[in-house]
């Protein structure tokens, strides 16, 4: 199953790295964006997408980590929390998908995957956050677009972009 | 001088460091059709191979970014540090040239 732009988003129950539990939003954007530890393109867009986290406080941001951490440890729930640890903290929360049922709802396909939901849970963008994950003055800018036109009541300009980076590590 | 790329088809990164390092080859003088590129495919492929992800690239058999050896071998894409400090899932082009004139001065 895959969350096409225009569908209204599944909702989850996942725990952070706190061990609070966290749901969609009634009445406000979101973004999801299915992350990893593991993935060099992941890492190398993190910043990006936790500034834009930082710079639209209206908005519920979510990283979820589906990846299977028994093939990939640096994946485990204790990698997680060790991480946001090490960062002194994130702006949004980072929650874990052990069952992959929520990245399977939404049809992640790779890390980094992200989703922008308007404050009814439809999706209106799905795709890479930018143009190219070695150019930090993209700044997250095709996500920024998306979340600027949603928060104005507008269907986004580019509503898909073909997502960039580590595929989706499924238990077999 | 041998030179060889390992890589794994579910890491997008493979086309990149090819040409990368093809590149860096004819501008050290070295054939780029020379480059090997040999793909794992599987566990037991990566875990016979020593491979730390994709993409793993040896010179003279040794790893031009030799890896720190805490992840098991898998079928994974590789993290990469640039010379800057940002993360990569390719090598610093720097790093892939150091390793080739050192195989060079060497030969």
């Amino acid at each position: 199953m895959t969350l096409a732009v225009g569908q209204k988003a599944t909702d989850f129950t996942l725990p952070d790295t706190e061990g609070r539990e966290h749901s969609l939003p009634e009445g406000r954007p979101a973004v999801v964006v299915f992350t990893c530890n593991h993935c060099p393109y992941a890492l190398a867009w993190h910043d990006r997408i936790a500034q834009a986290a930082r710079d639209y406080p209206d908005v519920r941001f979510f990283a979820i980590n589906p990846n299977d951490a028994e093939r990939y440890p640096a994946d485990s729930f204790d990698a997680m929390r060790e991480r946001v640890e090490r960062d002194g903290g994130w702006p949004l929360p980072y929650l874990h998908d052990e069952s992959q049922e929520v990245a399977r709802a939404y049809g992640a396909r790779t890390t980094p995957h992200v989703f922008v939901l308007d404050a009814e849970g439809t999706a209106r963008y799905a795709g890479a956050p930018d143009a190219d994950y070695r150019d930090e003055g993209q700044q997250a800018s095709w996500l920024r677009e998306a979340l600027d036109a949603v928060l104005a009541g507008e269907e986004p300009a580019r509503a898909e972009t073909e997502p960039v980076g580590c595929s989706v590590k499924w238990r077999s | 001088m041998r030179v060889e790329l390992l890589w794994w088809e579910g890491c997008p990164s493979y086309p990149e460091a090819i040409a990368e390092v093809r590149d860096l080859m004819r501008e050290e003088g070295l054939d780029p059709d020379a480059l090997e590129l040999r793909e794992v495919e599987t566990d037991e492929d990566a875990a016979a191979e020593r491979f730390p992800g994709s993409p793993t690239i040896r010179v003279d058999g040794e790893d031009i970014v030799p890896p720190g050896g805490e992840e098991p071998h898998s079928l994974t894409c590789r993290v990469y540090r640039l010379r800057d400090g940002r993360y990569s899932p390719t090598p610093d082009p720097a790093d892939v040239r150091a390793a080739l004139r050192t195989a060079k001065e060497t030969t």
